[in-house]
């Protein structure tokens, strides 16, 4: 496979509701490896263009193009129900912003990080089990708590299993929205870290949502801002943070305290 | 002792001569005839057509004397009854517009074109049991007397009114030409469409619809809902043979009908307007036909853009679970021998309790 | 029999013979051939109102009658059993609508309907088992929206159902399905097997009869044509096992056959009989016999109503 192509490709992203034009004319380039930070505040469309480009809101406009192994670029909207399905669950990962949408709430830790291996036809108990074991301990979450329901879990617990459940199938491309959103400042400090570690040591490409500049100083490469639906200003994180060109960048910028 | 007992054809029989003797009660009382049943006891015999879904008066008269007033059985008869007969069409739809009305009341208006009809109604008397009724004698031969002028021929709709100013949303068919579903021929499919579910709530358990319909009133999905219109009375049915190639009238039915009129706040498409929810019986049944225009209408949620938050709202739990023969059939089922499962169970249940044991055991020491 | 006269096998001539209208009869054949024609997979069929409620069978009657001919033999049983009220009211029913001959020999039978048990006797090629189903979609208590349960098969997603099966080894340390046990049907479609008892699954498999599954309430069909693969789920270290008894049949011996536990009395007495009644007759004609005396057999029998001494002859 040729190692310059992008990972993903976006041309000219638009998606509306009705006359409400949620994100317009969004274009850019992922490279394997890298990870983009998409900033705004609410409203600003990052969560629409999140779900666009992860195959769960067909847009009203633009393209949408992932490198598939073996097949090269190819516009995800394209492919049929089931493949896109299969991408969701394999190469792909989504964690959501409320780890009760991304988890099976009724189903052990154990299982809920072990279906995705069960569903591509691992039938082995004993090796699914340590698998998930495997995991949960790099996500550092209690093996004591594998056999209980998440429902019992607190948020970041759940937020971990979340990330268990969507790396175990190691995705090349994962999409987060919001990954720390709503916990507390010292438990989003942890989670943020062992993101951090994960991203490196499995060389994960990812696109990462949040209102929280901080969040992306510590884990994105490349910072995309948007405003009303439309990207403002792009460019390498730091340079974007430190040195920022458009008024809008420098508005979030500077409202950030300074601790 | 206790003894296993398997129930053999003779305890079958048995039992069939059991439940004869008991419907009939005591012998020195006069016998329930159909005429008495379709007579005097009318709104029964509505309800069991509508649910049954076959407008025969004598037949479901029948039903009810051989249930023993139990509806729910007699609709049940009615519907294995109505397997039996052979289809050899479909009439044209009928003009509710055209109906020779009985009652019609509006709560949108005070007064219409057509007039408030009270027609013969529950609504206006006190609930005081009527003591009169029980003598021997019985109620006697009451007749109400004659109006100076009749009721209008072809009275207007309320929804009809509401059209001039556009402020009501049309009744458009999807396709005029196209088949109309018909669920006692084919299997409920989803998502379903607005024809199949208006059967299946014009077939569905009164109970059910009923609680659904005051569920959104409460707010599991509140949508303003007004009475537009009910009207009771007959229609004609017409029918086109073959043979002929144009409509014959084939006979009269009586039919309820109601029309709810909703509140809509419009969506980017479209701009605000009243919308609808539409309910239609055999017979006199208005609680019925209101109960089920406000299902209705909540049902429509998916097509009105509205979200789908609440019981009403939800077809598969709706749909799957109106019809009283099904859900009765399958209530019942649980009398049925199940010792093969249960000794399944019973066997699990002391392995697991072995399992638990050991696990105990080897805690505690 | 004292009710020989009732139970003769007469046609009622009030209604179209096994009767469904022949246009029903061929709407249903019609399902039926695309259910043989893709295994497993459970194909809408507009189900009509029977003179039984639903769900005691009007799935199975309607695929009976569709199929039954004048010259057929019918076996219905429920439980096993020739003589339990069900298997008695649906035999009487045909009898009277089609006016076949009935029987409680499963070797005699050309069609065999079935609540829950699948006989002991094997049956072979030419004969055709009809199963009643209750609830035909296996995935329905992990996922109970229809359309999410039709994508899931459509795209043989079926991780679901193995996460339950692992959730089940996590907290029991075994898979705690008794019946209703879900298997795999030609490598392609997730199937519930009915609730037959896991211990009748394997016989489904490589089956030389015709396997035919009729819902009525749901308004389901589905069909396993003859030597099928037909396998249970379960892990590779966890692998299915079927029930087993450390008793024989009381009445008959038997080793290998489902057992149903008899209650005595109220001190917690209890023995074990074959629960398919036609299997256990046959073979104490043979003369074989269990642990319970003969003369403890012929109360038994008289308690239940049985005639222990007629080897399983016609209805």
């Amino acid at each position: 496979m040729d190692n310059t192509a992008p990972l993903l490709r976006v041309r000219n992203l638009t998606h509306a509701f009705g006359h409400l034009l949620a994100c317009a004319d969004v274009s850019f380039e992922l490279h394997s490896g890298e990870v983009l930070g998409v900033v705004g505040e609410s409203g600003s469309g990052k969560t629409t263009l999140l779900n666009c480009l992860s195959a769960r809101l067909t847009p009203t406009n633009g393209i949408v193009e992932y490198a598939l192994r073996g097949r090269g670029l190819t516009d995800i909207y394209a492919l049929s129900e089931p493949e896109r399905r299969l991408l969701l669950r394999t190469d792909w990962g989504v964690v959501t912003q409320n780890p009760r949408d991304g988890l099976r709430m009724n189903v052990s830790a154990g299982g809920n990080v072990g279906e995705r291996l069960m569903a591509v036809g691992a039938r082995h108990y004993g090796a699914i089990r340590r698998e998930a074991e495997d995991w949960l301990t790099k996500v550092e979450l209690d093996l004591g708590r594998m056999d209980d329901k998440p429902k019992h879990f607190s948020g970041g617990m759940q937020q971990r299993l979340q990330i268990a459940r969507t790396l175990v199938t190691k995705p090349r491309l994962v999409f987060m929205d919001e990954p720390t959103g709503g916990l507390d400042v010292s438990v989003q400090a942890r989670l943020l870290d062992l993101l951090r570690g994960l991203v490196r040591e499995l060389r994960l490409s990812a696109i990462i949502v949040t209102h929280d500049l901080a969040v992306a100083r510590l884990l994105a490469d490349r910072l995309m801002v948007m405003k009303d639906g439309r990207v403002v200003e792009t460019g390498l994180t730091d340079q974007v943070l430190d040195d920022p060109h458009h008024p809008y960048t420098q508005l979030l910028v500077s409202s950030v305290l300074q601790v | 002792m206790y003894v296993a007992v398997k129930g053999g054809e003779q305890a079958i029989l048995n039992s069939h001569k059991l439940i004869a003797e008991e419907r009939r009660g005591d012998p020195a009382v006069p016998e329930l005839t159909l005429a008495q049943i379709q007579e005097q006891l009318q709104l029964a015999v509505d309800r069991v057509m509508t649910e049954g879904s076959l407008y025969d008066r004598d037949l479901a008269a029948l039903a009810i004397k051989q249930a023993q007033g139990d509806l729910m059985e007699a609709i049940f008869l009615l519907r294995a009854y109505r397997t039996t007969l052979t289809r050899f069409g479909e009439t044209l739809p009928i003009d509710t517009a055209q109906m020779a009305v009985r009652r019609r009341i509006s709560a949108t208006y005070k007064d219409l074109p057509g007039g408030q009809v009270l027609g013969p109604s529950y609504d206006y008397t006190h609930r005081l049991l009527d003591f009169a009724l029980a003598a021997e004698a019985g109620a006697g031969a009451p007749e109400a007397e004659r109006a100076e002028c009749g009721v209008e021929a072809a009275i207007p709709r309320v929804t009809d009114i509401l059209n001039h100013e556009g402020l009501i949303e049309q009744e458009v068919a999807l396709d005029d030409d196209g088949p109309v579903g018909d669920l006692t021929r084919e299997p409920l499919r989803f998502p379903a469409e607005r024809d199949i579910r208006l059967q299946n709530l014009a077939r569905g358990d009164e109970g059910f619809l009923l609680a659904l319909g005051y569920s959104t009133q409460r707010g599991y999905g509140r949508n303003h809902p007004f009475a537009g219109e009910i009207r009771l009375g007959e229609v004609a049915v017409a029918f086109v043979p073959e043979e002929l190639g144009f409509a014959i009238e084939i006979g009269e039915i009586t039919v309820t009908e109601c029309q709810m009129i909703n509140q809509f706040t419009g969506s980017a498409e479209r701009p605000p307007q009243f919308t609808r929810g539409y309910g239609l019986a055999f017979g006199h049944c208005e609680r019925k036909t209101m109960a089920m225009a406000l299902v209705d209408r909540a049902l429509r949620a998916r097509e009105l853009d509205e979200s789908v938050e609440y019981p009403a709202q939800d077809e598969e739990f709706v749909l799957y679970h109106s019809d009283n023969v099904e859900a009765s059939g399958f209530v019942q089922h649980l009398k049925l021998p199940h010792y093969v499962d249960f000794q399944s169970e019973l066997q699990l249940i002391r392995s697991l309790r072995r399992r638990h044991d050991e696990n105990h055991k080897e805690a505690a020491e | 029999m004292g009710a020989a006269n009732e139970n003769a096998v007469v046609g009622d001539e009030g209604y179209n013979f096994a009767y469904l209208d022949e246009q029903t009869k061929r709407m249903i054949r019609r399902c039926l051939l695309k259910a043989v024609a893709v295994p497993g997979y459970q194909v809408p069929f507009g189900g009509r109102e029977m003179p039984l409620p639903y769900g005691w069978g009007t799935g199975g009657m309607q695929v009976t009658a569709s199929i039954i001919g004048r010259d057929d033999t019918l076996k219905v049983i429920d439980q096993g059993a020739d003589d339990t009220t069900n298997a008695v009211n649906i035999r009487r029913f045909f009898a009277r609508v089609a006016a076949v001959p009935t029987t409680e020999v499963t070797a005699e039978a050309s069609i065999v309907q079935t609540r829950h048990r699948v006989p002991e006797d094997p049956l072979r090629e030419g004969q055709i088992i009809v199963y009643q189903v209750p609830q035909p979609e296996p995935l329905r208590a992990l996922e109970p929206r229809e359309v999410e349960c039709r994508k899931l098969h459509a795209y043989k997603e079926y991780g679901l159902m193995q996460v339950s099966l692992y959730e089940d080894i996590a907290r029991f340390g075994e898979i705690a399905t008794a019946y209703s046990y879900p298997v795999m049907v030609n490598e392609r479609y997730l199937m519930s097997p009915t609730p037959i008892p896991k211990f009748d699954n394997p016989k489904l498999d490589d089956f030389p009869a015709l396997q035919l599954f009729g819902a009525g309430r749901e308004k389901r069909i589905y069909a396993v044509p003859p030597y099928t693969k037909v396998k249970s789920l379960d892990f590779d270290d966890h692998p299915f096992a079927i029930q087993q008894w450390e008793q024989d049949c009381a009445l008959c011996g038997a080793e290998e056959s489902f057992l149903d536990e008899v209650i005595l009395d109220d001190r917690g007495g209890k023995l074990y009989v074959c629960s398919d009644s036609h299997f256990c007759a046959r073979r104490r004609a043979e003369g074989h016999r269990g642990t319970l005396s003969e003369a403890a057999a012929k109360a038994y029998a008289a308690a239940v109503g049985a005639d222990d001494t007629a080897d399983a002859g016609e209805a």
